[in-house]
C-alpha cells in the first residue's frame, strides 16, 4: 500500500476523534447582472440567480463528504455586496432584499448567506446609505443573512463618519433583537481591510474583483493541533512551531482536495483555501486551549500574545505550502463565544477586553463574538471599532469587530446565542466617554504605510 | 479503459473472532476486489486497513450502510472513504 497503515490511522483519528472537518464550502456568486431600475425585477433576479447557481451546492457537498469520509460542516453562499446593486431602492426595499436572501438560503439548505454588505471606507454612495439605514431591521427580521461593512483600509484610511454610524447601528440591531440577547449583532461584522474571498461568516462577501461564481473553502482543526501538541509535552518552542506547521499542512491539503472536488462537480472554478483555525464549542476544539497547551496557565496571561503570534505564523507557513491558492483571512480566529477556553479565560478573570484587543494585532481577524454590557453607548462601540480599525490600518492586516451589546445584561452574566454561535460572558467596557472624539466625524487619513508605490 | 478509483476500508475497535471474514464477505457480495490489506493489534485494539478497487462505482452509500450495520453489531467503526484524502494529507 502506498500509504502506510499508521498514516491512515492518523487521518482517521483526526476526523473521528479530533474534530478535523471542512468548516465551510462557500459558493461566491456575483449579483452585478441582477441590477435593474425596477425593484421587483431586481428582487426577483437576485432570488433566481442565487437559487439557480447554488441549487446543487448542498447535495454535491454532502455527496463529497460521504465519499471522502470527511465532514463538511457548513455549506454557505457569499454574494456581491448588496449596496453595490441597490441603485435607487428605498430602505424598505433593501429590507425586502434581505428577506429574499433569507428565503433563498432557507430553500437551498445553507445556514448563512453573506454579503448584505457595503464598502464605505472612503465615502458613502446612496446605495451604501440605504443599506446602512436598513441594517438593524434587516438583521432582526432575517435568520440567515450576514452583513459586513468596511469602514477602513490601509490605502484609504478610516471613514470616521461611518464608524460613528456603525456604533448606532449595532446598538439599534441589539435593541431590535433584545429577546434573543441581541442576536442580530452576531450577524454583523465591521471590517478594516476586508478580504474579497473570505469563506467564513459573518464576514463573507463576493468581492468586486471576483468572477461570476467560485468555490472557496475554509478548513479548521484547532482540535487536531491541540492533540498533536499534547503528544509533545517537552518540545521547545521551535519544535512547537514545526508540529503546528506539519499539522496545518495536512489539514489544508484535505481542504484543498475537497474544495477542488466540489468545484469540479459543480463545474465552477476553485478559488482559495482559507487556512484559519476556527474554534467551536466542541470539546478540545479551542484556540485558547492550544495557547494553554503551549504553556499558559490561562489564556490572557502574560505571554499570550507571543504564543498566539507563534501559532498564527506556524499555521500560515504550514498551510501556504499545502495549497496552490491561499486566501481569505487565513490565520487564527479568536472568537469568544465559540471557544470554551476563551470563555473560561474571561470567567476566571485572566482574559480581558484590552488583552483581546492586543491579541488582534497578531491574530487573523479581530474582536469577535464578544458580549458587552447592555448599557454600552453607541460612541463607545464606535470607539472600539475605531481602535480595531487603526490596528488593521497601520499593520496592513484585516481587523474586525463583531460585538453584541446585550440589552439588559450586566458584566459577568452569561448569555446564550445558540448553535455554532455559542455563549459568552458579558464584558464591561471602559466607563469613560469617547463621545467627543466620535462626534468630530471626518476621516482618518491613509497612513504612511499606504504610500508604497 | 475504466479510470482507477481506489477506496480505503478502515476497521477500528476491540479485537474479536471473525472480523476480517465478515468485512470481506460484504466486499465479496458487492463484487469488490481487495488490492491490499494490513492489520495490527495493539493492546486488544484492532485496526485494519484495506485498499479496495471501486472503479465504476459512483456511489459508496450502500456499502457504507452495510458496514454501519455490521459495525453496530460488532461494536466496531467501519468506514469506506476514497483513497485520495489519505494521499493528499500524507504525500507531497
Amino acid at each position: 500500500m502506498n500509504i502506510a497503515h499508521n498514516e491512515m490511522i492518523e487521518t482517521i483519528r483526526m476526523i473521528q476523534m479530533e474534530n478535523l472537518d471542512i468548516r465551510t464550502v462557500t459558493m461566491g456568486i456575483s449579483l452585478y447582472d441582477c441590477a435593474d431600475a425596477d425593484f421587483d425585477n431586481l428582487n426577483q433576479n437576485i432570488y433566481n440567480k442565487i437559487t439557480h447557481y447554488a441549487g446543487e451546492l448542498k447535495a454535491v457537498a454532502e455527496a463529497v463528504e460521504r465519499e471522502y469520509g470527511i465532514p463538511i460542516i457548513n455549506k454557505r453562499i457569499s454574494i456581491t455586496p448588496i449596496a453595490e446593486i441597490l441603485g435607487k431602492a428605498t430602505k424598505e426595499q433593501a429590507i425586502e432584499i434581505a428577506k429574499t436572501l433569507d428565503k433563498a438560503a432557507l430553500e437551498l439548505g445553507v445556514d448563512f448567506i453573506g454579503g448584505y454588505s457595503a464598502l464605505v471606507h472612503k465615502g458613502m454612495t446612496k446605495g451604501d446609505e440605504t443599506l446602512l439605514d436598513a441594517l438593524p431591521e434587516a438583521l432582526s427580521v432575517t435568520e440567515r443573512v450576514c452583513a459586513s461593512v468596511s469602514i477602513g483600509t490601509t490605502r484609504a484610511g478610516i471613514n470616521m463618519d461611518a464608524v460613528a454610524k456603525m456604533g448606532m447601528i449595532i446598538k439599534e440591531a441589539a435593541e431590535r433583537t433584545k429577546d434573543q440577547n441581541g442576536l442580530a449583532c452576531a450577524k454583523l461584522v465591521v471590517f478594516c481591510n476586508p478580504v474579497e474571498d473570505n469563506p467564513f461568516m459573518a464576514g463573507a462577501f463576493h468581492g468586486t474583483g471576483e468572477g461570476e461564481a467560485v468555490i472557496n473553502v475554509g478548513v479548521s482543526g484547532p482540535g487536531v493541533v491541540l492533540s498533536a501538541l499534547k503528544r509533545h509535552d517537552d518540545a521547545n518552542l521551535s519544535d512547537i512551531s514545526e508540529i503546528i506547521k506539519k499539522t496545518a499542512f495536512k489539514i489544508t491539503r484535505a481542504g484543498e482536495l475537497i474544495g477542488r472536488v466540489v468545484a469540479e462537480r459543480l463545474n465552477l472554478p476553485f478559488g482559495i483555501v482559507d487556512l484559519s483555525l476556527a474554534p467551536t464549542n466542541a470539546m478540545n476544539d479551542s484556540v485558547a486551549e492550544i495557547l494553554e497547551e503551549i504553556g499558559l496557565e490561562r489564556v490572557g496571561t502574560h505571554g499570550t500574545i507571543a504564543a498566539l503570534a507563534l501559532m498564527n505564523d506556524a499555521v500560515k507557513k504550514g498551510g501556504a505550502m499545502a495549497s496552490s491558492f491561499v486566501g481569505g483571512l487565513s490565520g487564527a480566529f479568536i472568537p469568544v463565544s465559540e471557544d470554551n477556553g476563551m470563555i473560561r479565560g474571561i470567567m476566571e478573570n485572566s482574559l480581558t477586553l484590552p488583552k483581546l484587543e492586543a491579541m488582534t494585532c497578531v491574530c487573523s481577524v479581530g474582536l469577535d463574538m464578544i458580549a458587552l454590557t447592555g448599557d454600552v453607548t453607541p460612541a463607545t462601540l464606535s470607539g472600539i471599532i475605531a481602535d480595531e480599525a487603526a490596528i488593521g490600518m497601520i499593520n496592513k492586516k484585516t481587523t474586525a469587530v463583531r460585538v453584541i451589546p446585550v440589552p439588559g445584561k450586566e458584566e459577568g452574566e452569561m448569555v446564550e446565542f445558540g448553535g455554532l454561535l455559542g455563549r459568552a460572558p458579558v464584558m464591561g467596557v471602559n466607563p469613560y466617554s469617547s463621545e467627543k472624539f466620535i462626534k468630530r466625524g471626518g476621516r482618518i487619513a491613509a497612513p504612511l504605510q499606504a504610500l508604497i508605490n | 479503459m475504466m479510470t482507477e478509483r481506489h477506496a480505503v476500508v478502515s476497521v477500528i475497535g476491540k479485537d474479536q473472532v471473525g472480523i476480517i471474514a465478515k468485512v470481506t464477505n460484504i466486499l465479496a457480495d458487492n463484487q469488490i476486489n481487495i488490492l491490499d490489506i494490513s492489520q495490527t493489534i495493539l493492546q486488544d485494539f484492532f485496526t485494519m486497513m484495506m485498499l479496495v478497487d471501486v472503479a465504476g462505482r459512483d456511489n459508496l452509500d450502500r456499502l457504507q450502510d452495510q458496514f454501519n450495520h455490521l459495525g453496530d453489531a460488532l461494536g466496531l467503526k467501519i468506514n469506506i472513504q476514497l483513497e485520495e484524502i489519505f494521499q493528499a494529507m500524507h504525500r507531497v
